[in-house]
């Protein structure tokens, strides 16, 4: 493989863990919920898919095991600000504060273990006949691992759902104009607790990808603030599926940029290159809200507690 | 359904403040059966805590000396809160306000202490209130989202920080361990009563940041515009003045807090020097209802937590992370318990009695 490609690939591989916590936060986002214990919930899907991928050697359950914690997480988010009407923001940092420790927690007895040869062995590239035969880009989307494939098919599946069904539809009322969604008798509070969860079990996943496959063994705090850059990157793809692929991909390739300039002997320190991601953030967030187009704006209900009696 | 929700119109500061003390207990509680199922006994590990915290004269300083950096970034951060500016950058103002006082403390290692100490008690203020000017001038000019950017400002201090301690400012004395050289005796705040100054600003802090917010013009504007932004322009409030003038001020007391623990704490500069206390004092300035003098009683309670914390992991080999989980939980019941003191719950029937006993 040239240079480009493994680049490439790289990119894709650093960018999968972004790519899930995008998708997770932008349907939660979608709901009128801004979440922002991505972090947490990531680390504690992190910590919970390793632990089970350990014990049972089952990537399957692994899987499950990390979409659970993340939901169960984001389930207590969801009865904090749905039933109880609490601040969100606020909410949401609880919400990371406690993952961060209850990973550490867990984790304790995880530091240093790797992740087993099963779990591994499944997790091996494979190279999709055909699409892997593309020039450059081939290679670097297409002789990936599973969990990548996943990757994609769940933002094509989440951008489908959210333009093309009904549902999806609701959702998006749900998020602009709960008061007048509630009139069309959609179910308000189901919606939101149902995508609130969804986002949490992605975000389970994004975690538990960096844990079983990326590193792969047990590291405290191994999310190490990505879950704040996927919070950022639902901005980047203005709460759009399709749009969040080439964010995360963006972004995992700025992620390993640092370490592959750092080769060539290029005369720039690593710690200004790792900066990098936060600063393109910063900088998109700003172009973003100075452009403020209709079609880049936020959901209209975001933040707000929807309350009946108040309509 | 039975119950209906109903929001209060009113209630009295003594029983929103027993609603925060339940939720508190709750917590407390529901942490306990965390413990048990760790196969620990909850009574144990909670009175370690106390004990961890305010077991002796040393630990009880000690846990003064961690709320000291916690009331001044709380105040700071309250004031931000109070405009409903999300101000989550406290860890980066820290770090900066850190980083420029330590730029004195390690050129002019020896000026007469007062002037030294001053010096970078002004830097560490100035450097703090700038970090803090950066989204507040996106958010004054283009409302850009301020939440995420001062996170993203945090891990571009720490960056920065590593970059002096790995390299430039990196102590070649120090045998190829890589630290900043210690701060000369000039740069290092006094101890009085035991415990560094610091406890001194931060009573004084709790008390003018409590006058500015009650008392003073700016202080009120900042409150209206917390409220609405809308009736804040009718009342003729300057709203990009008065964002950016608050967020000089609460990144100023962030980086005065910086200042504080590089000087007194770790008599240098690293990147632990925030340890997490920007992060911490979001849940004690919320605690606190955004309330100055509650901030000391919230802050004391965490300072404990925390003291607490790495006492239970050396005593019985319990993660300092537990006390995260509880600082967590704490906060889930009292964000919870907001939803009782802005509303209650009546019985439906109670409301309309007279047609109720019709039907019977």
């Amino acid at each position: 493989m040239d240079f480009m490609t493994s680049f490439l690939a790289a990119a894709v591989v650093a960018g999968t863990p972004l790519l899930f916590a995008t998708l997770g936060e932008i349907i939660t986002e979608r709901a009128g919920n801004l979440n922002l214990g991505v972090e947490g919930m990531m680390l504690m899907g992190a910590v919970i898919g390793f632990k089970i991928g350990l014990i049972t050697g089952n990537p399957i359950l692994a899987l499950l095991a990390a979409m659970f914690a993340g939901g169960m997480g984001a389930l207590i988010f969801a009865i904090l600000t749905i039933s109880l009407r609490a601040n969100q923001v606020v909410s949401g940092l609880a919400l990371t504060i406690f993952g961060t420790g209850f990973s550490a927690f867990i984790g304790k007895d995880l530091v240093g273990q790797v992740t087993p040869n099963a779990i591994k062995l499944f997790f091996k590239p494979l190279e999709i006949p055909g699409l892997a035969n593309i020039p450059i880009l081939g290679k670097a989307l297409f002789s990936q691992d599973l969990f990548i494939y996943l990757g994609y098919l769940t933002a094509i599946i989440l951008g489908i759902y959210l333009y093309k069904t009904r549902k999806g539809l609701n959702l998006i009322a749900v998020g602009e104009n709960p008061g007048a969604a509630d009139a069309a008798s959609i179910n308000i509070t189901l919606y939101k607790y149902a995508h609130v969860l969804l986002g949490g079990a992605l975000c389970g996943l994004g975690g538990v990808y960096l844990s079983l496959v990326y590193v792969p063994a047990w590291q405290e705090n191994v999310t190490a603030g990505r879950g704040w850059i996927a919070v950022a990157l639902v901005i980047f793809a203005a709460w759009n599926p399709f749009k969040a692929l080439i964010g995360a991909y963006l972004f995992g390739g700025m992620d390993i940029i640092g370490f592959r300039i750092q080769g060539t002997g290029f005369p720039i320190s690593q710690y200004f290159i790792d900066m990098l991601p936060y600063l393109v953030t910063i900088m998109v967030l700003v172009v973003v809200s100075m452009r403020k187009s209709r079609k880049n704006a936020p959901p209209k209900g975001l933040g707000v507690p929807y309350f009946r009696e108040e309509r | 359904m039975l119950y209906k929700v109903v929001k209060r119109s009113e209630i009295t500061q003594g029983k929103s403040f027993g609603i925060r003390t339940v939720a508190i207990i709750l917590a407390l509680l529901t942490s306990a059966i965390f413990i048990m199922i760790l196969n620990l006994n909850p009574l144990e590990v909670y009175a370690a805590l106390i004990k961890g915290a305010f077991g002796s004269n040393y630990r009880i300083n000690q846990t003064i000396i961690t709320a000291i950096p916690l009331v001044i970034t709380s105040l700071g951060i309250a004031i931000a809160f109070k405009m409903k500016f999300w101000n989550i950058g406290g860890e980066g103002q820290i770090m900066m306000g850190a980083f420029a006082a330590s730029f004195f403390a390690l050129r002019y290692p020896d000026l007469p202490k007062p002037i030294l100490l001053s010096l970078m008690m002004i830097a560490g203020m100035v450097a703090g209130g700038l970090w803090a000017l950066i989204p507040a001038f996106f958010k004054a000019q283009w409302e850009t989202n301020e939440t995420i950017i001062t996170l993203m400002m945090n891990y571009i201090a720490i960056k920065w920080v590593t970059y002096l301690q790995y390299g430039p400012w990196r102590d070649k004395g120090a045998l190829g361990f890589p630290k900043i050289p210690n701060f000369s005796d000039n740069a290092i705040l006094p101890n009085f009563l035991g415990i560094h100054i610091g406890w001194i600003f931060a009573l004084i802090l709790i008390i003018i940041v409590y006058i500015f917010m009650n008392r003073s013009k700016l202080g009120y504007e900042i409150s209206v515009l917390g409220e609405s932004e809308n009736t804040a322009r009718y009342a003729g409030i300057n709203v990009k003045r008065t964002i950016i003038i608050a967020l000089l001020i609460s990144g100023g007391l962030c980086g005065l807090a910086g200042m504080i623990q590089a000087s007194a704490v770790s008599n240098t500069l690293n990147v632990e020097v925030s340890g997490g206390v920007g992060f911490t004092a979001i849940i004690t300035t919320w605690l606190a209802s955004l309330s100055a003098p509650f901030i000391l009683l919230a802050s004391i309670l965490f300072a404990a937590l925390i003291q607490g914390g790495s006492f239970i992991q050396t005593a019985f080999g319990i993660p300092a992370a537990a006390a995260m989980i509880l600082e967590g939980m704490i906060l889930f019941f009292v964000l919870g318990s907001e939803f009782f003191i802005k509303y209650k719950l009546t019985k439906n029937g109670s409301a309309k009695p007279a047609v109720s006993k019709g039907e019977i």
